[in-house]
């Protein structure tokens, strides 16, 4: 195939390219937005698929079996977390207006300048090898098209991978730059990257299904083949060649990489219309990525099959086995489907780069040069287009430069996994920052410094030294000979390959310094509120509270300063809006108070930054010739007084929680006085009333010697019968004193449950037979003696058995009496025939004086002690005593003793 | 002529007592054993003295009291309350609610007798 022909399809996929990107920002103008739609949005998460997954899967399958899965297992299990991890990125972002990755680690920590200037160019070095890596993968696709070998012939100019990166800078300032407030999104630019995951999708499926069906007999042709091929069988045999710790590296890292990856960030949280988009792209996205890889296995190993002897980089099998089979056409599809994902990946990376550079590196840098005076410029729109068009051609020519100079020593995947390993640093610093509050600039700072460091120092340069800028004896001897400090083998460490070597180390360091430092230092006013704001980012929805602010800006001065970066007539509308939405007239405010100078200080951090947004504001509302560090305290010291005053609500909120909790303890020490009270009144009434009986009758008897001998007898009964009573309440009201004071003096033996139940049965016989109830007794012939007080036990059976007598209808009461062994104890089961009790007794019926009238009679009977009495007793020996009352079937009482009676049996009592 | 008197309680034996009690004081003596009986009684013949527990399942004796008071048939009609409670304030809101003699229970017979005897007596003196 000749150059020109290639040359034309690639042109003329591009073009269709600019087609899709123009319709999009078309629809977008006309309001009829086709990215809020959560399919397009899953489809651009596919950006995480690029030349690397189209190219570089087959050949790292081809050297490394199977674990080439583990690089889009991550992003899977990461689907997992989005719902709680990427969702509330995207609070914080939309809340905090934020535009890059960079920016978001600035605005969590005080929005500081030098952390997210870091974090841009760490960005940079990371990702232009990645870049690289994509413009690598085209040019190469483009030789083996061509069968030109390695010789590219003609200089820059006869350069392909040169004009695709010419073409695709041209594509991203054209839909990443059109708009500078980050509230504007890319939506052509998203449009066709949604696109573009699409055509690489089919491509990749349409070569796999032609080796796998046209060229074989099928997928399970292949794997039998392989698996007959003794060069290719240990492949198939293996989890792969990295191990199980490989696998865990591949898999965190990728996980890291679709969080944090500055595309990644720009797809998923910058260019998102609505958060519940990400419910389906959770399983959308990772669907992709399975239909992505069902082929690669099977083409790695038909790749190996058909090209025996290593003949063929296995990078590009995708490309070489269709042009074996003479299919060319085949062929093409693979090309442009490489080229799909190279230029997707390449378009968005730059963009996310470009925003970084501009908001977190060039204009802070320019806003502090004051003989600039950047701020008091009249229009900055312009400036800001400029730095951005600017920074895309710089990232593209520095990747450009990188894989002309580099580029051709290291495999596809090698450069893509060094690139993760250097993403996967931001995840302390971001997710700490998310969910940590104490988590500091300087613990942010140490650590990603730190993690960096190791990083560059255990993958970075390794991987100059294998291009052979640096003399390779220093991988294997360390440097001037120090074996301790071998780059991929620190201290000696035997952490298997140098990928998970170098991600322990860095973590190590990273993490440490991380928290280290963080639990070390103070942070700031601004850091604390900043904090507050991402940690509690779901639970803070924006409290414009309106504070008042001490500094000089009119509203208009405002106005006029926000207009300059992101247009006059945009900023006025975003003003206007504001004061409505606070239920302000617009055309009145005069004064900016500090709800307004917030506002725009956002409205300014979508267009350059939080970092940037703040310098800019600490100028306008300065007043005379104060410097500018001066007003920056100034500012700080106003973020300081929100934050006091955040911190006295939260006080007065603490103060009122204990106070409210003393009122609920004093309201239960109250109702305990009440329920003593109580508890007293009724002893007392209760002891009274038999006692009024005892002594009416005696006086009777002593006043009225002429009695008839049937009246004496009658009310000598009387005066018996109400002095039981009155003894039988004073024991139990005492039991219960001395069982609730812990005093009372347990008998504890072994104690033949029959003969208590029996011995029960006989002192109740008199009232069963007073009220003509039946009595059913079924009691187990033997059952195994229990540790107990006999006494007492004997109690609770007569208490349980005159209750149901007492409650047990007047014609026809039937009780039944069972005790049986049920596996560890024996139960006790008391069952009438009676009314039951009222559902919402039921929890109360163990309590000290809750008496239940009986429904027929309406007069409650007893002491209203008894069942208290059982309950303690029976907790007492390790058992339970419950109540039921099905409705219909009377009232059941169960009462469980346990063999073995939980704690010391022979314990004295107290 | 012989006062009517009711006895109102709901433990049988001291309703025992106290009807042995009037009789041998010489009153006509009927009994009621909570509160709504005692209203019935009433509402049928109205007696002379009404011997009225307080804590009664139902209607207990202070709504009982009110509503003798609130009959004009039975404004000759006396009330003594009898309770096992003994503080004051339930004294004085048996006093406060129309009874013309409080009683704490358990209670010297000779005493009662005498009580009742002498608020018939001032009645009809």
């Amino acid at each position: 195939m000749s150059r020109w022909t290639i040359a034309a399809v690639a042109i003329s996929y591009l073009c269709v390219l600019f087609a899709v990107a123009r319709w999009g920002d078309r629809r977008a103008d006309a309001g009829r937005s086709v990215i809020a739609n959560p399919t397009i949005y899953a489809l651009s998460m596919a950006v995480y698929c690029t030349a690397w997954t189209f190219y570089g899967s087959v050949g790292r399958a081809t050297a490394n079996g199977i674990d080439f899965v583990a690089i889009y297992l991550g992003p899977t299990l990461a689907g997992v977390l989005w719902w709680h991890v990427t969702r509330k990125m995207l609070r914080i972002s939309k809340a905090n207006r934020i535009t890059s990755i960079a920016d978001f680690v600035a605005a969590r920590y005080g929005k500081s300048p030098l952390l997210g200037g870091l974090v841009a160019v760490v960005a940079l070095i990371v990702i232009t090898p990645y870049i690289a890596l994509q413009l690598k993968a085209v040019s190469a696709s483009v030789d083996v098209l061509a069968h030109a070998g390695s010789d590219r012939g003609g200089g820059i100019l006869g350069d392909t991978a040169f004009y695709v990166a010419a073409l695709m800078a041209a594509f991203a300032i054209l839909y990443g730059t059109r708009h500078i407030d980050a509230t504007e999104r890319h939506e052509g630019m998203v449009a066709a990257i949604a696109f573009e995951s699409i055509v690489k999708l089919a491509a990749f499926l349409a070569v796999g299904l032609f080796v796998a069906f046209v060229m074989f007999d099928g997928p399970a042709e292949i794997f039998a083949r392989a698996a007959a091929d003794p060069a290719i069988a240990p492949l198939l045999g293996s989890a792969g060649a990295s191990g199980p710790a490989g696998w865990v590296t591949l898999t965190l890292l990728s996980m890291a990489a679709i969080l944090f990856l500055p595309r990644q960030f720009q797809v998923a949280i910058v260019e998102n219309v609505d958060e519940r988009h990400l419910a389906k792209a959770s399983w959308l996205f990772p669907l992709y990525l399975l239909l992505i890889n069902l082929f690669v296995f099977p083409i790695a190993l038909a790749g190996l099959l058909a090209f025996p002897g290593g003949g063929v980089d296995g990078d590009l099998f995708v490309l070489a086995l269709p042009l074996a089979a003479g299919a060319t056409h085949v062929a093409l599809i693979a090309f442009v489907g490489g080229l799909s994902a190279a230029t997707s990946m390449v378009i968005v990376e730059t963009i996310a780069l470009a925003t970084m550079l501009c908001n977190d590196l060039a204009m802070p840098i320019l806003l502090r040069i004051r003989r600039l005076d950047l701020a008091g410029r009249a229009d900055l729109t312009g400036l800001l287009a400029a730095i951005r068009r600017g920074s895309i051609v710089i990232v593209l020519s520095l990747g450009y430069l990188y894989f002309d100079l580099i580029g051709g020593s290291y495999a596809l995947v090698s450069i893509g996994l060094l690139s993760f390993a250097a993403v996967a640093q931001l995840a302390p610093t971001i997710l700490g920052g998310m969910y940590w509050r104490g988590a500091t600039r300087i613990g942010a700072l140490g650590g990603l410094a730190g993690g960096f460091a190791v990083w560059a120092y255990t993958l970075l340069v390794p991987a100059i030294a294998r291009s052979g800028w640096i003399d390779a004896a220093f991988l294997a001897e360390g440097p001037f000979g120090v074996a301790a400090l071998r780059p991929y083998a620190l201290f000696g460490a035997p952490l298997g390959d140098p990928l998970t070597h170098a991600l322990v180390w860095s973590m190590v360091a990273n993490l440490g310094l991380f928290v280290g430092l963080s639990l070390a230092t103070r942070p700031s006013a601004t850091e604390r509120i900043q904090a507050t704001r991402f940690v509690e980012a779901f639970s803070h929805a924006e409290g414009e509270r309106a504070h008042v602010w001490g500094g000089q800006a009119r509203v208009t001065e405002l106005i006029d300063l926000v207009g300059r970066f992101v247009g006059q007539e945009r900023a006025r509308q975003a003003f206007a809006a504001h004061a409505r939405a606070r239920g302000l007239n617009p055309e009145r405010l005069e004064r900016a108070d500090a709800g307004v100078v917030r506002f725009a200080e956002r409205l300014l951090a979508g267009a350059i930054g939080a970092a940037s947004a703040r310098v800019v504001m600490a100028t306008a509302v300065k007043g005379g010739d104060v410097g500018l560090d001066e007003v920056m305290a100034i500012l700080d010291e106003a973020t300081a007084v929100i934050e006091y005053s955040r911190q006295l609500e939260q006080k007065s909120a603490a103060l009122e929680a204990a106070s409210a909790e003393l009122r609920a303890a004093n309201l239960r020490l109250r109702e305990l006085d009440r329920l003593k009270d109580e508890f007293l009144t009724t002893v007392t009434h209760e002891l009274r009333t038999p006692l009024t009986s005892i002594r009416s009758f005696s006086e009777i008897l002593h006043d009225n010697a002429d009695l008839s001998a049937g009246d004496r007898r009658a009310f000598l009964g009387i005066v018996i019968a109400e002095s039981e009573r009155l003894t039988r309440l004073i024991n139990q009201v005492l039991d219960l004193a001395k069982i609730e004071a812990g005093r009372f003096d347990w008998q504890i033996a072994p104690t033949d449950l029959r003969e208590v139940v029996t011995g029960a049965i006989a002192a109740t016989s008199g009232i069963f037979a007073e009220r003509r109830v039946v009595l059913d007794a079924m009691l187990d012939e033997r059952v195994p003696p229990v540790p107990a007080d006999r006494d007492q036990l004997m109690q609770v059976a007569i208490n349980l058995l005159s209750n149901a007598v007492k409650f047990s209808p007047p014609e026809g009461g039937r009780v039944q009496v069972a005790l049986r062994g049920e596996g560890a104890g024996i139960r006790l089961t008391v069952q009438d025939n009676g009314p039951g009790i009222a559902a919402e007794h039921l929890p109360l019926l163990f309590e000290k004086f809750r008496q239940f009238a009986d429904p027929r009679s309406g007069k409650p009977q007893g002491t209203g002690l008894g069942l208290a009495i059982c309950r303690r007793i029976v907790a007492h020996l390790g058992g339970s005593i419950v109540a039921a009352s099905p409705p219909g079937e009377g009232a059941r009482f169960e009462v469980f003793l346990p063999y073995a009676r939980g704690g010391d049996l022979t314990r004295t009592p107290r | 002529m012989a006062a009517s008197v009711l006895v109102v309680d709901d433990e049988p034996n001291i309703v025992l007592s106290l009807e042995f009690l009037m009789r041998q004081a010489g009153h006509e003596v009927r009994v009621a054993r909570d509160g709504d009986a005692a209203l019935s009684a009433i509402a049928a013949q109205v007696p002379d003295l009404v011997l009225l527990d307080v804590m009664m399942p139902g209607r207990d004796g202070y709504e009982v009291c009110q509503a003798i008071r609130a009959n004009p048939a039975c404004a000759r009609t006396r009330i003594v309350m009898l309770t096992a409670r003994s503080r004051d304030v339930e004294r004085e809101k048996g006093l406060a609610l129309g009874a013309d003699d409080y009683v704490t229970k358990p209670f010297s017979t000779r005493a009662l007798v005498e009580r009742v005897r002498a608020l018939l007596a001032a009645d009809r003196g």
